[in-house]
């Protein structure tokens, strides 16, 4: 009898060992069930609830609206200009995607465990659908940013001056950076927290301060006497996408293009890391869950 | 054994050398800078400063061998059915075969897809309706939706919930929510079916329709399927070759009427005490709020017995909190894990946390035939509308039944397990 020689085996599972073995083909293979996770999300999400799906409008909205009470109209940080209300949202609405993308993977090992147990597929299936997911909302969100935006552009001389930059062109590539740095963050927390549970309280909390590290509320350019706090919202990785996002739709405030490099090189890194960590936790995380 | 005659047999699965390592205890360091520590040790290749000088175990825990070198291969289109007492390490095997988790030494060569059914409805939505839950079980299970659109019709009949299909499934009933999830797995295109005792589901109606697409899927589109049970007839009914592992190892491969009575041998009817301490429990959450620490079969050096003789059961127990009274059964079955029937529960009376208790059962084996069996026991509390298990141990406890009368000299298995006590003439005369 013929022994198969090596290559006729479609699948072979071995002790975990290689640093990077995500086998993206199977990922592929399995791109109707990311489709379906995320029509899950969705699903699931507003079940029974009133409002339903306006929540995804309304909770934006009350954000935005308290941001701009507390620091627009109470602590009065400058807007380089810009509506305080658009400018606070401009940063608010990439942002709210950012945290999406970091909080709903985070517990991913975790949350789904009982279903990891029981049927193999790729992991990681879970974690894009969230990021669909954060970027559908995404998209519903910036098309009541744009319902605002026109209103605040033909009410200019009462609100404050805005304009659009060739910056536009480069909004769609800086959204999908967000979208992978939202991922890479959360897969190497969700990776961490099936061992260090602690890291699952702690993520809500980081991510907020977090916010606080990037320019959502005030503007990047305010800060030039505060050296610290300045070098803190420059090594931050979003600082970049949400400068480019308001420069884009607003014409307000500076982009650095160092920066922006450097923010789309820690992306790349953080996302390396997050997939390796991923690959790995994947395979033995049933054990320690 | 020669495989010169045999027309070439394609292997879908090899396993070689397959070993998986659990942790006992405790997982992990517990702390962060402990595991960094261990992890940049191992990545120089020094000594893990974590470990206990002297032992080659970690600080917290030892090991426990769940598989110990498995070798197996599987053949295109045979219907294997894998058996083992609990603990041998199959749910190990079928988890480490459908990917679940990966084993610690040697490896799987798999050719074609494998769809594992370990747990049928895994991903199930309440709030989804009957069809979304299709797509999605279909999907988690390796199809695309194309493959799904097509199949739906046969899913759907096949299910015999064609009415509800568009109702969201948290308003089926338990046996119609498992005949839609099993629908779906049965009409998998994988090459590969690795199955878990889902069949015993549904109606007996249903299980028999489940086993009749089994056997079909085997037979027929020349498929291959891997069956873990204990129960026997289904075994017998599906199966064409047969594994069976004790202790993480392979102990026999081959014939299913061998295999069977090879593993009705591993029934230890040796061991008298039992310390149940540290035995995993049967259902969850039992074993919390009272505990069975020991049994023992008193003034017996060997579970042996005689069908006259009464077997004296002593169980120790403890309780967390008071209880009026909790309810005790066996749950009798014979080697083959065929069931015999019950006890007719017992109070045990009230008891409180703090104590310690022993209590002596009788059991009177009187109708039971010659033979090996084993029971469970069972620890229950009465509530007014139901019972709730308080201790289910994972352990057999085996027996043996042995014939003191030598009117008959050999029970036959056809005649089955109770052997009952002569008629009773009542009257007798010449007509």
């Amino acid at each position: 009898m013929q022994q198969p020689n090596e290559s006729q085996w479609t699948t072979v599972v071995k002790p975990r060992t290689g640093w990077f073995d995500i086998d993206l083909q199977d990922l592929w293979r399995y791109r109707d069930l990311v489709v379906l996770f995320t029509k899950r999300n969705f699903a699931i999400l507003y079940k029974q609830t009133i409002l339903g799906p306006l929540w995804i409008l309304l909770n934006p909205l009350i954000t935005t609206i308290l941001f701009n009470v507390i620091f627009g109209g109470i602590a009065g940080l400058p807007t380089e200009g810009a509506p305080s209300f658009l400018f606070i949202m401009a940063g608010n609405t990439v942002w709210t995607m950012f945290a999406a993308c970091i909080n709903n993977t985070a517990n991913t090992f975790v949350a789904n465990a009982g279903m990891f147990g029981k049927v193999y597929f790729p992991r990681l299936t879970i974690p894009l659908s969230q990021v669909l997911t954060a970027a559908i909302n995404f998209v519903i969100q910036f098309v009541m940013f744009l319902c605002f935006w026109v209103f605040f552009y033909f009410n200019q001389a009462k609100y404050g001056a805005m304009s659009i930059t060739p910056w536009l062109l480069y909004v769609p590539i800086v959204i999908l950076q967000v979208m992978l740095l939202g991922l890479g963050v959360g897969i190497i927390v969700s990776s961490l927290t099936t061992k260090y549970r602690d890291l699952a309280i702690a993520v809500t909390f980081g991510v907020q301060l977090w916010m606080y590290a990037t320019p959502v509320v005030y503007s990047a350019t305010s800060l030039s006497n505060q050296p610290l706090l300045a070098a803190i919202v420059r090594i931050n990785p979003m600082t970049a996408p949400v400068n480019v996002f308001r420069k884009a739709l607003l014409g307000c405030g500076t982009v650095d293009i160092i920066g922006l490099w450097y923010s789309l090189a820690m992306t790349l890194v953080l996302l390396g890391v997050g997939v390796v960590l991923f690959s790995r936790i994947e395979k033995t995380f049933m054990d320690t869950v | 054994m020669s495989l010169q005659n045999i027309p070439a047999r394609e292997p879908v699965i090899q396993v070689t050398g397959l070993k998986k390592q659990y942790r006992l205890g405790q997982i992990g360091g517990g702390t962060l800078t402990a595991d960094l520590q261990s992890w940049w040790a191992r990545l120089r290749g020094k000594e893990d400063p974590n470990v206990k000088i002297g032992t080659d175990t970690r600080l917290f825990g030892t090991t426990f061998m769940a598989l110990n070198g498995v070798d197996l291969t599987i053949y295109k289109g045979e219907a294997v059915g894998i058996i083992g007492r609990n603990g041998a390490g199959k749910s190990t095997l079928l988890k480490l075969l459908s990917r679940i988790t990966a084993p610690t030494e040697g490896e799987i060569k798999i050719k074609g897809r494998i769809a594992s059914m370990l747990e049928v409805g895994t991903g199930f939505n309440q709030e989804m309706t009957g069809r979304e839950n299709i797509y999605m079980n279909g999907a988690i299970l390796g199809m695309t939706k194309a493959e799904v659109d097509s199949k739906l019709q046969q899913i759907i009949e096949f299910s015999e919930c064609g009415d509800f299909i568009d109702t969201p499934v948290k308003r089926y009933s338990s046996g119609m929510f498992v005949k839609l999830a099993f629908a779906v797995a049965a009409h998998l295109d994988s090459e590969i079916m690795v199955m878990d005792e889902v069949l015993a589901v549904g109606d007996m109606k249903f299980q028999q329709k489940c086993l009749g697409k089994m056997s079909d899927v085997a037979n027929q589109d020349g498929r291959t399927v891997l069956y873990v049970s204990h129960n026997m007839s289904t075994i017998r009914q599906l199966c064409n070759r047969c594994i069976v592992l004790d202790a993480g190892r392979v102990i026999f491969e081959g014939d299913v009427e061998q295999a069977i009575a090879i593993y009705m041998d591993t029934t230890d009817v040796n061991v008298s005490h039992y310390d149940l301490r540290d035995c995993g429990r049967l259902t969850p959450n039992s074993g919390v709020r009272l505990h069975l620490d020991e049994l023992t079969f008193v003034g017996k050096e060997s579970s042996v017995f005689s069908a006259d003789e009464t077997l004296r059961i002593q169980l120790k127990w403890h309780v967390q909190e008071p209880f009026d009274g909790v309810n005790l059964k066996f749950n009798l079955h014979f080697r083959d894990s065929s069931p015999v029937g019950i006890t007719h529960p017992i109070d045990l009376g009230p008891c409180v946390p703090g104590k310690e208790y022993s209590t002596i059962l009788n059991f009177d084996p009187g109708v039971l035939a010659e033979g090996q069996y084993f029971f469970y026991v069972d620890i229950f509390e009465k509530t007014l509308s139901n019972s709730v298990c308080l201790d289910k141990p994972n352990k057999e406890f085996a027996f043996e039944i042995t014939n003191p009368d030598l009117t008959i000299p050999e029970w036959s298995p056809g005649w089955g397990r109770i052997h009952f006590p002569p008629l009773v003439i009542e009257s007798s005369e010449v007509l």
